[in-house]
């Protein structure tokens, strides 16, 4: 699903956020991304993301070379992820239900297949009761889950979390992994970046650790050459 | 795993129905957006509305005034004083040789004593006139020329009833009249000078309007493109947006201008009953509101485009 080739990530400025990073996250599998604050884990997201590219090395995408997509390619490649953020990003003017429907509406999707789609996802994160609300109205909790409700209601291959628990109690971050284990095992392919690691050691799963933009523990399978 | 997923994708014709569907949701939320905000809105939609008001308002007094000249036009005058030797018959031969003339509209003859008559009658002078041996007076033809031709070819006209045996003196009192010409030609193209400046000024006014939108949503456009939105899809609404600000500008400028045009419309009655004229102003016709409301609307759509081409693009995520 994702490989990376020996990236290396320099931003203007001389700072170098990743250096020669490889790795091999395969189709379906579900892993967690640790390390310091600075270790390069938001970088090695946005890369997957298009939202920054890489300075040298190779970054793949489902069998898609992200270093050399075109502009007007890059909302569909990203149309196959569905990104969890950490202050979920939702929007204030608009309900629940329209918040999680915008990936459907800017794909097209007819609005029948959209609104049962849309609630389908609602449910799945247990909040098919709050769809007319505001996310204003909502706990820290619900609102995170109306953002993985979003990222994976037009069912993205890969879900990407960027600290999805960074401002939640345990009992809550606990759920929210959960959720993210439930999608994995529907076969999607999960990449969790947290710093949580009592959380990650307890749900046992492949783990790459980052310092200082170099891997220094890998569960996952080397990259094929 | 990816092609079955890829399944439950829409098809073209789902897509296009679609994407129909969201310029209409597009067009209905940047309408509901301006009502939701009606101060900004309506202050956006007054400064757009005044600042069309000049051009429009000008267009409509240059109507009024190309009307009023044509008329004058048409009530111009050749006097023609006759021979001293010709007699009435020919002369009336002559009255009415002339009345076939193609670039002729009309003719009046006056016979030197009828002239006479008219003189003491008119000019106060009465019984000294009795005191005269001779009619001083020629006869005379007033010709009134076809209201097709223009300046010149009425001079052209003028030169050549001129030349004939029969006129002694031709006179047409013209000057005035082309200097009445030269001062509407000079105000018709004022009005498209200041026409163009106000819709560059209502351009600007939508396009800052529209940049000042997008910086307050910035965060949701952020959102949007992460989520896989196109640049067309994050631009439609503010298109729109642009679109209803020039409609509604284009809307208060033709309503503006219409109760203006009540407020002055007794004055002008009055005006126009001193100069004994029966001329009643021209208001806009439905197309004249056509054109206003379109192009407004197209300037609403410029603004917006050139706004939206410039920041749009700016914002990536970071």
């Amino acid at each position: 699903m994702i490989q990376f080739h020996n990236i290396t990530k320099r931003y203007p400025g001389g700072f170098e956020a990743l250096n020669n990073v490889s790795l091999n996250l395969q189709a379906g599998e579900m892993a967690f991304l640790t390390g310091h604050s600075g270790a390069g884990k938001s970088t090695l997201l946005k890369i997957i993301s298009l939202i920054e590219k890489p300075t040298r090395g190779q970054a793949i995408l489902n069998h898609i070379n992200l270093n050399n997509v075109p502009n007007s390619r890059i909302p569909y490649i990203r149309r196959n992820i569905g990104i969890i953020f950490q202050d979920h990003q939702l929007l204030f003017d608009r309900t629940v239900f329209d918040n999680v429907a915008l990936p459907l509406i800017i794909q097209g999707y007819h609005h029948l297949e959209t609104a049962k789609r849309t609630r389908a996802a609602l449910d799945k994160v247990g909040l098919l009761h709050k769809e007319k609300s505001l996310p204003i109205t909502l706990s820290g909790g619900e609102q995170q889950r109306v953002g993985i409700a979003r990222a994976v209601v037009h069912k993205p291959m890969l879900l990407l979390a960027d600290e999805p628990t960074g401002n939640l109690d345990p009992v809550l971050s606990r759920e929210i992994m959960q959720i993210f284990i439930d999608f994995h095992q529907v076969g999607v392919s999960v990449l969790v970046a947290s710093h949580d690691l009592s959380l990650i050691e307890e749900l046992q799963k492949p783990v790459v650790t980052l310092n200082r933009g170099k891997i220094i523990h890998n569960d996952l399978e080397p990259v094929d050459v | 795993m990816s092609d079955n997923k890829h399944q439950h994708r829409p098809n073209a014709l789902n897509r296009f129905s679609a994407w129909l569907l969201h310029h209409l949701q597009s067009l209905v939320f940047s309408l509901g957006k301006a009502y939701r905000s009606p101060s900004a809105t309506l202050m956006t939609v007054a400064v757009i509305g005044i600042t069309l008001t000049l051009p429009s308002g000008f267009y409509l007094l240059l109507k009024n005034i190309q009307s009023i000249s044509g008329d004058l036009r048409s009530s111009t005058q050749i006097t023609l004083f006759l021979d001293m030797k010709l007699s009435l018959d020919s002369a009336r031969q002559f009255n009415a040789q002339l009345k076939q003339h193609a670039e002729i509209a009309d003719t009046r003859f006056i016979s030197r004593e009828q002239a006479l008559t008219d003189f003491k009658q008119t000019s106060g002078f009465g019984k000294s006139l009795d005191h005269l041996n001779d009619n001083p007076l020629p006869h005379t033809v007033i010709v009134i020329p076809s209201t097709e031709l223009d300046t010149l070819a009425i001079k052209t006209l003028l030169s050549r009833l001129e030349s004939m045996a029969e006129v002694d003196i031709a006179k047409l009192d013209t000057e005035w009249l082309e200097r009445l010409f030269t001062i509407v030609e000079i105000a018709k193209r004022s009005v498209i000078i200041i026409s163009l400046l106000f819709s560059f000024a209502v351009l600007l006014i939508i396009g800052n309007t529209i940049r000042l939108d997008i910086q307050n949503r910035y965060q949701e456009i952020i959102v949007t493109k992460l989520i896989g939105a196109t640049n067309a899809f994050i631009r439609r609404p503010f298109l729109y947006s642009g679109v209803w600000y020039g409609l509604f500008g284009g809307l208060l400028s033709w309503l503006i201008v219409e109760l203006s045009i009540i407020v002055l419309s007794g004055q002008f009655d009055s005006l126009s009953l001193l100069y004994q004229s029966q001329y009643t102003i021209i208001t806009f016709s439905f197309s004249d509101f056509l054109i206003i409301t379109g192009c407004s609307t197209l300037l609403g759509l410029a603004g917006s485009w050139l706004a939206v081409a410039r920041h749009l693009n700016e914002i990536e995520p970071k």
